[in-house]
């Protein structure tokens, strides 16, 4: 399997913190069932940099269960066969270089988001997730520069992730109007090559949906993780990302389809 | 201060290309900070070239700072130990310690670049308290994240910053002390690029701070060897000896002797030894050597000294390592508290907890081949002991 975006209706990315809970492979199969087109496993890390209070207390507690990025991905190995949507990993480059690219190949990862890994440090991990068959997505922000984001949309794979905010993760009240533009801008350099998907602050359906006009999609992760931190249980969660997929799918959408996306190599 | 003379390559210059020092170093920062962190380069770059940018540091160093700072025979230490130790007296610059050498830096550059607020970390809160010090005097506001704990641990510390007019944010993540608080500072700074300048305390963190804290840091070095060749006749010493945190005192004195034979000694605390026994990893923006698990999961470090309580280290230490120009050491909490002890009865100087780990280094291999009798010894002490007595009478190890 292989990251494949190609879709006539905008794009959902839910995310889960891999080992929040004991039973955590439960929100991978609620999310599927919901309709995700793909799903963000994050590797707990001890220092997340770019995350906000609601991924750090996500972290810190599968951390203080004792998950470890290798138990994570056995995890998703087992769960190979009931999978059938891709899934990215998002993981700080200390925990990724660790790992190896080969070590996600093995489990069936097909995209790797690695928010610490820009362009000057990103190309070894390109060529090899390249040679290993992963995506790796890059992420533009609103201060991104042109020029910095036609070699953002040169070099990601799979899609292109697009900040929604100059700051951490977590939720907002309102998608940041700076989403609006870098969706614009990613869209006016992708030219429809790739898909440009919005996170960061994504919280609610309507939230969702705005992103879906204004991208391809949406990432949705701090508003899921609040509920599970809050004790929902994945029948719980499924209902919140059935919300978003029905927000995404009942607005204008602007996402085209794709005939050809790096990373399909079937 | 000679400005034109400084060549750009060669040891303790100016970094590789994307700030590298080996393999280590770099700029793993988010997206969304890749501009911050090329604009503070390019502006670092275009004032350390400006002879007026200098002269004006250089003032302030002079009748803010109180430098050049005293260099200092430990007379009778030297006689009991058979050596001659030269001390370069860093506890007697203003705010008591070597920080304010980089945060006077980082604030004229600051006001340069238009910013208006100085965010900021602190451990120990030495670096928290120089730049609330840089703030009030330049008119900037300062931010500052400190761990719970080691808000705990330096109270005193933490009303000084207040008291200088600044805003001490208490960061309860993770292990709630120094590590935590950088991450802390890093995603505020995200949020705040626009008007704010991240004043990083060391010699770490992306592109460009390695080398611009360093190069704030290296009138330790600079002066020390003037200092020293008018008191050696051999006109360097034979060692060259600082303590490691993070390693901006040690970078800062490394700096004036690293194309000189001088050895040079780096000591780190035993329960925070990144050098010692670290691994390559990526942390707070830089590749270099960390404490960590198998997994990649950042350790804890402990020490007696609340400023060298860090599981990362300057990239370029770990690059001095790996060519071995300078060579790192440990030493324990109770090594570190008689150091403490014995320079305050020898010499009248009770020095910071860090700056003690250099003197236990001292006081062990005195003697040895390490070092050897008539041995001549430049040791920076970092910073005075004020901050650490009522832990010492506490008898708190750790």
């Amino acid at each position: 399997m292989t990251l494949r975006l190609a879709t006539d209706r905008p794009l959902l990315i839910p995310y889960v913190t891999g080992g929040l809970t004991p039973d955590w492979t439960g929100y991978l199969l609620a999310y599927q069932d919901a309709g995700a087109d793909a799903i963000e496993v994050g590797l707990p890390f001890s220092d997340p940099m770019l995350d906000g209070t609601t991924i750090q207390q996500a972290s810190d507690r599968a951390l203080q269960r004792g998950a470890t990025p290798g138990a994570i991905l056995d995890d998703l190995a087992a769960m190979r066969d009931r999978l059938h949507v891709p899934i990215i990993v998002m993981t700080y480059a200390n925990l990724a270089l660790k790992l190896g690219v080969a070590r996600f190949a093995a489990v069936g990862v097909t995209g790797l988001i690695v928010p610490d890994l820009p362009l000057e440090e990103s190309a070894p991990l390109e060529a090899e997730t390249e040679a290993a068959g992963i995506d790796l997505i890059l992420l533009a922000a609103p201060s991104t520069p042109d020029d910095r984001l036609a070699e953002i949309c040169r070099r990601s794979r799979g899609f292109v992730y697009a900040v929604s905010v100059m700051g951490v993760t977590g939720e907002r009240t309102t998608l940041a109007p700076a989403a609006f533009s870098l969706a614009r801008r990613l869209k006016d350099e992708l030219q429809a090559r790739l898909p440009v998907l919005i996170g960061f602050g994504v919280s609610t359906p309507e939230q969702a949906a705005a992103g879906g006009r204004a991208g391809d999609g949406v990432v949705v992760a701090s508003a899921l993780m609040r509920r599970v931190l809050d004790g929902a249980n994945p029948s719980d969660v499924r209902l919140d990302v059935v919300a978003l997929r029905a927000a995404l799918d009942g607005g204008e959408s602007a996402a085209q389809p794709y005939a050809e996306i790096s990373g399909d190599r079937r | 201060m000679t400005v034109s003379a400084a060549p750009r390559s060669g040891v303790m210059r100016e970094p590789a290309d994307g700030g590298r020092f080996g393999e280590f170093g770099g700029r793993f920062v988010p997206e969304s900070l890749v501009p911050a962190c090329a604009e503070l380069e390019e502006a670092f770059r275009d004032a350390w070239s400006d002879p007026a940018f200098r002269q004006q540091l250089d003032m302030f160093r002079t009748v803010y700072a109180g430098r050049p700072t005293a260099l200092t025979p430990a007379w009778n230490l030297s006689a009991e130990l058979g050596l001659t130790l030269l001390l370069k007296r860093e506890d007697l610059a203003h705010t008591g310690s070597h920080k304010i050498n980089n945060v006077l830096g980082q604030a004229l550059l600051a006001r340069r670049m238009g910013k208006t607020r100085l965010i900021a970390e602190t451990g120990a809160g030495s670096h928290g308290v120089a730049t609330a010090t840089a703030a009030a005097l330049f008119g900037l506001q300062a931010t500052v994240y400190m761990g719970e704990r080691d808000m705990q641990r330096q109270a005193l510390n933490v009303f000084r910053m207040e008291l200088l007019g600044a805003e001490v944010v208490p960061v309860t993540s993770g292990s709630r002390t120094l590590k935590d608080a950088t991450n802390e500072a890093m995603r505020q700074w995200v949020a705040a690029v626009d008007d704010s300048h991240f004043c990083l305390g060391s010699v770490a963190g992306p592109h460009p701070y390695p080398w611009m804290v360093r190069e704030f840091q290296r009138v330790i070095g600079e002066e020390a060897r003037r200092q020293v060749a008018a008191e050696l006749s051999t006109g360097v010493p034979d060692v060259v000896v600082a303590c490691v945190g993070g390693g901006s005192n040690a970078a800062g004195t490394f700096a004036g002797f690293a194309d000189t034979a001088a050895r040079l000694i780096g000591v780190e605390a035993a329960g925070g030894a990144a050098l010692t026994n670290g691994t390559p990893g990526v942390v707070h923006g830089s590749r270099s050597l960390v404490l960590q698990d198998e997994h990649g999961q950042i350790a804890e470090a402990h020490s007696v000294a609340a400023g060298l309580d860090y599981p990362g280290v300057g990239p370029e230490h770990a690059q001095l390592n790996r060519s071995r120009r300078a060579t790192y050491v440990t030493v324990t909490d109770e090594e570190v508290v008689e150091a403490v002890r014995r320079l305050a009865r020898t010499e009248g100087i009770i020095c910071a907890l860090e700056s003690a780990h250099a003197v236990a280094w001292v006081l062990r291999a005195a003697g040895t081949d390490e070092l050897p009798r008539g041995s001549t010894v430049l040791l920076t002490l970092s910073g005075r002991g004020d901050k650490d007595v009522m832990q010492l009478r506490a008898g708190v190890t750790a």
